[in-house]
C-alpha cells in the first residue's frame, strides 16, 4: 500500500496534538509495511538533522517538503506576521492564509502527478484542498482525517466562514472520512450535513514508552500540584480551570495550580488569575516540550483538561502514561475511551472544584485513578489505530477499483 | 426426594445523593436526591414495587392458594422495609398477607444490610436486634434462620450466629470450599454443635436469576418443564435444592416480557409432578434432614462475582478507606446517644455504598455498572466521603 499523505508538523517541532497524532500514525503504518510519502509545509526550523532522525525512525516514509509559510493552528494574523518577515524571499506566497492554502493545494497537485500512490490521506482543513487537488490529478481515493473542525477551534463563536466552507467542500469531496471520536463524527454530521456511513471513528492513542522512562524529578513544593496543559485558547477552557482553582483554594490552601502552554489567551489568563485573587497559587510555565513536558506531567498530582470542545484530546493519555490521574471534560472525544478518570461538564466549575478537592484530600482516590487509568490506556496503541486506518485504505481502494 | 428451598432477598439501600464538598456544613439530607431518578430512593422504591414486588407477591399468593405444598422464604433488609412503609405501604401489606398463609418463612439479617460482622461484633449484634424488632413489629414473626449480607460467610460467623440462638444459617455453595461435597445436603459448620448450614445451589439458582433471558445461553429459553427435569435429576444424589436469589429477579432484573412470571407460575406444577419432590422453607429443611458432614470454611465466601469473595466491596483502596473511616467512629457515634446520628451512621454502612465504588469493572463488571446509580466508582466514592465528612462535623458538635 502506497499512501500520499498531506500533514502539518512532526514532533519535536509540533505545537499540538495534531503533530503527535500524525507522527504516531505514520510510524505505526510504516512498521506495518505501508509506504508513505509525507508532504509537509517547510518551516524555518526543519533542519537536515531533523530529517535524518525522521527517516531513521520511519523507514518506509519519505518526506516531501513544500516551501510555504503554513504552520499548524495558524490564524490569519499570524500568517501576515510571517508574510511580512519573509518579504525578501523570492517565492510568491499567498496574500492571506486562505490564499496560501490554495497555493499549497496547487503544489499538491503537482506532487500527486510525480509520486506513485494508491490512496491520498489528508489531515484537517489546511490540507483538505491539497487532498482534493491531488485526487483530481491522480484519480485515487481520498481519505480525510478530521482531528478538529472550525466549530471546535472557534468554540462556536466567531468561526471563519472561509475555513468553514473549505471544510464543508473538502468533507463532501472525500471518499471516506476518519473522525477521531463519535463526538467529532456527530459534529461533522450536524454541521456539514454528511452521510454518516462515510465516516469511520478511529481513536488516537499514546506511546506509553515515551512517558514511562525514569526522568528524575521531584515536586519542589510541599504542596499538591494540579496541572493544566494545552494551548491557551478559548476552546481549551483555561478560564474554567482558573475559576475552579479559585473555589478549590477557598477550601484548601495547600495546593499549586500550574498552567502550561501558550496561545492567544495567555495574557488574559495571567490577568484573570490576579483578578481572582489566586495569583500567588497559579504558576505559568509557557510552552513546554520534551523532557520539560515529561517532568511537568510527572510532578503533577492531577491533570485537568477542561476543554469546551475537544475532538479527541491526547494529553490525558500522556498524563496517564506518566502515572498522573486525570479529570476531563465530558465535551471531549477521549471521554469515550476513558472510564478510569473523573469527568465533568466544562462549565460546571463547582463540580470541577469538588472533584479536584476530592483527589487532593483522598490519597486512595488518586491511587485508584492513577493505577486503573494507567492500565486502561494499554488498549490505546498507535498500532491499533494504524490497523483500523489500514482497514479503511483497503476498503476504499477495493471499492474504487 | 429433593426439596426445593426458595429464599428471596428483598433489599433496597438508602442511595446517597450527589453530594459535593460545598454541601458540607450546609446540607444534612444525604439520601434525598430529588434531581436524579437513579438516585432518587422514592422513585426507585415505587418503580420496583410496580415492576417486581407487587406482581411477584401476587403470583406467590396465587401459587400458595393453588398448591398448599408451595413454600418460600424471604429475607428483608430493614432499609428496604422502612422505605416501603414510607413510599409503598401496599407492598408491606402484600408481604403481610403472604406471611399470614403460614407457607412463608422470614430469615433474619442485619437491619442495615451491612458488612458489620467483619468490623464490629457489637454493631453486628445490635443490627440483628433491630432487625428482629422490625420483623416482629411488621409480621409478628420470630426468625430462626440467619442470612448475612451478600451471603458473606465463614466459620467464625457460624459460631457467633449459633451463640445468638439461631438453628440455621445460609451460605454460597461454592465448589472451592466444598471440596467435592454437594451443596444439596445439610451441613454442620466447623466447631459448632447445633446450627445447620444450607448451601445455595448456585448453578440452578443462577439459571433463573442471571441466565433466564440470556439468548446466548445454550439452554435458552428456560421452560418450567425443563427446570423440573433438572430438579428430578438430583433425585437420589441430594436432599435439598437451595434456590437463593434476589427477589428483584422477578420483573426487575428479568423483565416481565422475558416470561419470568409465567415461568414462576408453572414451576410448582412441574416440580410436584414427581411424587418425591416437595417444597420446604429453610427451617423445615433443618427439621427434616440430618447433617451430612462438617464443613470448614475459614476464608470469607460470598455470592458475588466469579471470585465469590468480598473483593466487590473491599477490593480497592477507596473501599478499604471508606469502610475503615465509617467504622473508626463507632465509639463516638454510640457515645452520642442520639438516635438520628446512629441511624444515619448505620445507613452509611449499607454494603451497596461500597459496591458502587468497585473498580474491577472490565472482567465481570457489567453487573456492577448496571446496578450502580453513579457514573463511575470514583463519583460514588467522592459523594460518600463528602457525606462522611459532614456527618463527622455534626458528630463533633453533638
Amino acid at each position: 500500500m502506497k499512501v500520499l499523505m498531506f500533514g502539518w508538523e512532526f514532533p519535536p517541532f509540533n505545537s499540538g496534538g495534531l503533530g503527535t497524532a500524525c507522527y504516531g500514525i505514520t510510524k505505526a503504518l510504516s512498521q506495518k509495511g505501508v509506504e508513505i510519502n509525507f508532504v509537509i509545509p517547510k518551516k524555518v526550523e526543519i533542519s537536515e538533522e531533523f530529517l535524518n532522525i525522521i527517516s531513521a525512525n520511519l523507514p518506509k516514509t519519505k518526506i516531501t517538503l513544500v516551501d510555504s509559510l503554513l504552520t499548524s493552528y495558524m490564524t490569519n494574523e499570524r500568517y501576515w506576521e510571517l508574510l511580512k518577515l519573509s518579504k525578501d524571499r523570492k517565492l510568491d506566497y499567498g496574500a492571506s492564509l486562505v490564499d496560501e492554502v490554495y497555493r499549497y493545494a496547487q503544489i499538491a497537485g503537482e506532487i500527486a502527478e510525480e509520486v506513485d500512490h494508491d490512496v491520498i490521506h489528508c489531515h484537517d482543513w489546511m490540507t483538505l484542498l491539497a487532498g482534493q487537488e491531488a485526487r483530481k490529478v491522480s484519480r485515487k481515493p481520498l481519505v480525510s482525517h478530521i482531528h478538529s473542525t472550525e466549530m471546535d477551534r472557534s468554540g462556536g463563536r466567531g468561526s471563519n466562514p472561509e475555513i468553514f466552507e473549505i471544510e464543508k467542500t473538502g468533507i463532501a469531496e472525500s471518499d471516506e472520512i476518519i473522525a477521531v471520536s463519535n463526538f467529532t463524527k456527530n459534529k461533522i454530521i450536524q454541521n456539514y450535513q454528511t452521510d454518516s456511513n462515510k465516516i469511520d471513528v478511529i481513536y488516537n492513542a499514546v506511546d506509553k514508552n515515551d512517558f514511562d522512562d525514569n526522568i528524575s524529578c521531584k515536586n519542589p513544593f510541599n504542596k499538591k500540584i494540579v496541572l493544566f496543559l494545552g494551548r491557551l485558547t478559548m476552546h481549551k477552557g483555561p478560564d474554567y480551570f482558573l475559576r475552579a482553582a479559585q473555589r478549590v483554594i477557598k477550601k484548601n490552601e495547600d495546593v499549586i495550580f500550574i498552567v502550561s502552554g501558550s496561545g492567544d489567551m495567555e495574557r488574559k489568563i495571567i490577568e484573570d488569575a490576579c483578578e481572582l485573587g489566586i495569583g500567588d497559587k497559579v504558576l505559568f510555565t509557557g510552552f513546554l516540550r520534551d523532557n520539560e513536558l515529561k517532568k511537568i506531567y510527572k510532578i503533577a498530582d492531577l491533570y485537568v483538561m477542561p476543554s469546551v470542545s475537544e475532538p479527541f484530546g491526547i494529553t490525558p493519555l500522556e498524563a496517564l502514561a506518566s502515572k498522573t490521574p486525570v479529570l476531563i471534560s465530558k465535551q471531549s472525544g477521549v471521554s469515550e475511551v476513558l472510564n478510569h478518570c473523573l469527568k465533568v461538564d466544562f462549565w460546571d466549575v463547582e463540580e470541577m472544584a469538588n472533584k479536584i478537592l476530592a483527589v487532593l484530600e483522598n490519597q486512595e482516590l488518586e491511587d485508584c485513578l492513577m493505577q486503573n487509568g494507567n492500565a486502561e490506556i494499554d488498549k490505546l496503541t498507535w498500532s491499533n489505530t494504524a490497523d483500523k486506518i489500514l482497514g479503511v485504505y483497503k476498503n476504499i481502494v477495493s471499492v474504487k477499483i | 426426594m429433593p426439596s426445593i428451598c426458595f429464599y428471596f432477598q428483598v433489599h433496597q439501600p438508602y442511595r446517597i445523593k450527589r453530594y459535593s464538598v460545598f454541601d458540607i456544613g450546609n446540607d444534612h439530607d444525604y439520601f434525598e436526591d430529588a434531581n436524579y431518578q437513579d438516585r432518587n430512593n422514592e422513585f426507585i422504591i415505587k418503580k420496583v414495587a410496580e415492576k417486581c414486588y407487587l406482581p411477584a407477591n401476587k403470583v406467590m399468593l396465587d401459587l400458595i392458594h393453588r398448591y398448599p405444598e408451595f413454600k418460600i422464604s424471604y429475607s428483608f433488609s430493614g432499609t428496604a422495609l422502612e422505605q416501603m412503609e414510607k413510599y409503598a405501604p401496599e407492598v408491606i401489606e402484600s408481604f403481610q398477607r403472604l406471611v399470614q398463609t403460614g407457607n412463608v418463612e422470614i430469615l433474619d439479617e442485619t437491619y442495615y444490610h451491612s458488612l458489620s460482622f467483619f468490623y464490629s461484633n457489637e454493631e453486628f449484634v445490635e443490627q440483628i436486634r433491630l432487625h428482629r424488632d422490625k420483623i416482629k413489629k411488621l409480621f409478628n414473626y420470630e426468625p430462626t434462620v440467619f442470612r448475612n449480607t451478600e451471603l458473606a460467610y465463614n466459620n467464625e460467623l457460624a459460631s457467633l450466629v449459633e451463640k445468638l440462638g439461631y438453628k440455621g444459617i445460609v451460605a454460597e455453595g461454592w465448589e472451592y470450599y466444598l471440596k467435592g461435597k454437594s451443596p444439596n445436603f445439610v451441613y454442620r459448620p466447623y466447631d459448632t454443635k447445633n446450627i445447620k448450614l444450607l448451601l445455595k445451589n448456585y448453578k440452578l439458582s443462577d439459571d433463573i436469576a442471571f441466565r433466564f433471558s440470556n439468548k446466548g445461553w445454550e439452554e435458552y429459553p428456560l421452560s418450567a418443564p425443563k427446570f423440573g427435569q433438572w430438579v428430578n435429576a438430583v433425585n437420589g444424589s441430594g436432599q435439598t435444592i437451595n434456590l437463593f436469589m434476589d427477589y428483584e429477579t422477578f420483573g426487575e432484573h428479568q423483565w416481565e416480557d422475558t416470561g419470568i412470571f409465567n415461568f414462576l407460575r408453572s414451576l410448582p406444577e412441574e416440580v410436584l409432578k414427581h411424587p418425591d419432590n416437595n417444597f420446604k422453607t429453610p427451617s423445615e429443611i433443618i427439621e427434616a434432614y440430618s447433617v451430612m458432614d462438617e464443613l470448614d470454611i475459614n476464608e470469607i465466601v460470598t455470592w458475588a462475582d466469579t471470585e465469590r469473595d468480598l473483593s466487590a466491596w473491599t477490593g480497592n483502596s477507596m473501599q478499604k478507606s471508606a469502610l475503615r473511616k465509617i467504622y473508626e467512629i463507632e465509639e463516638s457515634v454510640i457515645a452520642s446517644d442520639n438516635e438520628e446520628v446512629k441511624d444515619n451512621w448505620r445507613k452509611l454502612q449499607t454494603s451497596d455504598h461500597f459496591y458502587y465504588m468497585c473498580t474491577k469493572w472490565f472482567s465481570d463488571g457489567d453487573v456492577h455498572k448496571y446496578f450502580s446509580p453513579y457514573d463511575s466508582p470514583y463519583e460514588a466514592f467522592i459523594s460518600y466521603m463528602n457525606v462522611l465528612n459532614d456527618f463527622k462535623l455534626l458528630l463533633c458538635k453533638k
